[in-house]
């Protein structure tokens, strides 16, 4: 090879490079605070689903603590639990709260005796998404959604989505139902949907994995938004964040349509019960789906920080409460909002998590 | 032959630079077989879980670790088997092409795009596979599934977005053809030139004079290009992943959305969610592609040397 006819381009290369990578986006921004007495690092990993939002806490939070170190590893959920369980992770992240026989467990990154709580810090509404030549609005019930990705109904024209929808021309193309083909979170919470809705139809438990060898498997989130758009005569299930111009169908609350808005994730959230039978401070949710107020849009996840109730270590217990306050605080979900498209906490569930916090030692 | 006293002189004329050399050789070559071990070692030891796995350690529906790995090694050759069949013939082609019929400029040139071909990543495939390749063949499936349809390989119903394995297969097929190209022309330009000359003498045609010197003398070649080009497809994870649209069942049609998966992406897709016996389970499918990967190669070896006696070189 010729290197004085490539040696130039590539060494000007290698030297815009250095200096663009040596300014990382974090420290973008000046910090606007007093610089805090906070230094340290949290370890923390688990739900994929907060990678977004955990990329831009952490950015923000390093900005105003600029001594601390956040790494959070999006390993999925069931390996953050176990990570935090084991001692390897400071919190954990999560897109199902512990599990009965995990709370019954040791917890090695905790002072001993002390247990682990579930505060959710992440909402993110899931879209029913599709692409339909000649449709633009389109109305389901669990039933209905439940057969079409189980493979019941295979034709858009189907007396049961045509009673649905009675001002659509639905045309006779089949239905090419697309699911996450890797584990996911999301479709946990849709499955979990359809399992409470219509239990009758969805007879598989709600789990990672899509649970019926049907309909069409696509990776990842982008995975699926990307089959449904280029594909005919489509439907899928996706962060709703991720739906951009594609058809989003409204689902059956009571007896109206209610098409998604953070408003109203959040508020099926807020207005759901907690896990029972657990400690006063653990906010796991019960999620409302069969909820009948129109209000409220039942088809979310929600995405929990679990984290110590005192920590063997005091130093990390005052890292991972103030990053953790700052998650479920009003700033906090203002910027996962924005960058990631999550539907904020309500006021009354920020509270409510300040408040778990200040116990935590 | 050798004498004693010739290896005696041989042995006092070594220098400093005889002895490094062989040394660096030797442990070249012991660090290969070092390596293959370890990871057949590590791949064996963390699938030891797997086998013992219960039920409940696997997808509903799925009894053991068998159950769990049959349709992603038939996938997995199931995929390679079409891509080959799609490849092989275009590959000998365009070998052919470029060694016996191009002029000279044009076949250097074409060399040069194959060899470029095979540069490029195998995610770039899957994203051409995704975004341009299945919407486009998606009309073309419609149509087929409509016309074809009572032909058990094209079976419907179609799928909606063209992610079958038989876009996979094309996919593979475009990414081995490189390899298979480049190896046969190889063989083919190392063909004796007397053979060739003597096939025009005794008055064969051009496509005689291939058929008789040209493709027995390079059958071997051609065997070991197509199972070098095997190894690739039945290895290649993100094209796959990306691509098809899985489901983990022994299916033969090619045009539904229903498709077998292959070892590699199944990996690829379950891995990052994958924890505690999970995390083995997929180590241990992966000891079993590493022991398909071994057999293909045994099975081509054997192949190469039955036939080496029959080709056109002695």
């Amino acid at each position: 090879m010729n290197f004085k006819q490539y040696g130039r381009p590539a060494v000007i290369a290698i030297a815009a490079a250095l200096a663009l990578s040596s300014c990382a986006a974090n420290e973008g921004a000046a910090p606007d605070k007093a610089a805090s007495d906070l230094s340290g690092t949290i370890n923390a990993g688990g739900a994929s689903s907060q990678q977004a939002a955990q990329e831009a806490w952490t950015a923000a939070f390093q900005t105003t603590n600029p001594d601390v170190t956040i790494n959070y590893d999006p390993s999925g959920s069931g390996a953050g639990r176990e990570a935090f369980i084991s001692g390897g992770s400071d919190f954990a992240g999560s897109d199902s709260f512990l599990k009965d026989e995990e709370l019954a467990g040791e917890f090695a990154t905790c002072a001993p005796d002390a247990k682990a709580v579930d505060l959710p810090v992440y909402i993110s509404p899931i879209a029913v998404i599709f692409n339909v030549e000649g449709v633009t609005d389109l109305n389901l019930d669990a039933a209905t959604l439940a057969k079409i990705f189980k493979g019941d109904i295979t034709t858009w024209n189907d007396p049961a989505i045509a009673a649905l929808n009675k001002d659509a021309k639905l045309p006779s193309t089949p239905i090419t139902a697309v699911h996450r083909s890797d584990d996911s979170g999301t479709t946990k919470n849709f499955a979990d949907y359809l399992g409470q809705n219509a239990p009758d139809v969805w007879t598989e438990k709600a789990e990672d994995p899509f649970p019926y060898k049907t309909g069409e498997g696509a990776q990842g989130t982008s995975g699926v938004v990307d089959a449904v758009t280029n594909g005919v005569g489509t439907i899928g299930y996706a962060d709703a964040s991720r739906a951009g111009d594609l058809g989003v169908a409204k689902i059956k609350v009571g007896d109206k349509f209610v098409g998604y808005t953070a408003d109203a994730a959040a508020a099926v959230v807020n207005d759901s019960p907690l896990v029972e039978g657990r400690d006063a401070s653990d906010l796991a949710i019960a999620l409302d789906r069969k909820t009948t107020d129109a209000t409220h849009y039942p088809l979310v996840l929600v995405s929990y920080a679990i984290v110590c109730t005192e920590y063997a270590d005091a130093d990390k217990a005052a890292l991972v409460k103030e990053y953790v306050g700052y998650m479920a605080g009003a700033e906090g979900q203002a910027e996962a909002a924005k960058s990631a498209g999550a539907a904020p906490l309500s006021t009354e569930l920020q509270d409510k998590v300040a408040a778990v916090l200040k116990t935590v030692k | 032959m050798t004498t004693a006293v010739d290896r005696d002189a041989l042995r006092t004329t070594q220098r400093v630079g005889d002895r490094v050399f062989s040394t660096a050789t030797i442990v070249a070559g012991s660090l290969i077989l070092a390596v293959l071990a370890a990871v057949a070692i590590f791949l064996f030891v963390q699938s030891i879980p797997a086998f013992l796995a219960v039920p409940e350690d696997f997808d509903p529906g799925v009894s053991n670790f068998w159950a769990y790995v049959w349709p992603l090694a038939f996938g997995t050759l199931w995929s390679a088997l079409l891509a080959l069949i799609m490849a092989i013939p275009v590959a000998i082609g365009i070998a052919l092409f470029i060694s016996h019929y191009a002029p000279r400029k044009v076949s250097q040139g074409l060399g040069y795009i194959i060899d470029l071909l095979a540069a490029v990543p195998s995610v770039v495939f899957g994203l051409w596979g995704i975004g341009v390749l299945a919407p486009m063949l998606q009309p073309f499936y419609s149509t087929l599934v409509e016309w074809f349809g009572w032909f058990p390989l094209f079976a419907g119903p179609v799928s909606g977005t063209g992610r079958t394995i038989f876009t996979v297969a094309i996919v593979l097929a475009v990414m081995v053809l490189p390899i298979i190209t480049a190896i046969s022309r190889e063989v083919f330009l190392q063909t004796p030139v007397l053979h060739e000359e003597a096939a025009l003498a005794l008055g064969a045609t051009r496509w005689e004079m291939i058929t008789m010197a040209v493709l027995p003398f390079g059958r071997a070649g051609i065997i070991s290009a197509a199972m070098l080009g095997l190894g690739r497809a039945l290895g290649e994870t993100m094209a796959v992943a990306m691509v098809l649209s899985p489901s983990p069942q022994v299916i033969f049609q090619l045009l539904t959305s229903q498709n077998p998966t292959t070892i590699a992406a199944n990996i690829a897709l379950n891995f990052p969610e994958a924890h505690g016996v999970g995390v083995n389970i997929l180590l241990a499918t992966g000891l079993i592609l590493f022991v398909i990967t071994l057999a293909v190669n045994m099975l081509a070896r054997y192949i190469i040397n039955r036939r080496k006696a029959f080709s056109g070189a002695n």
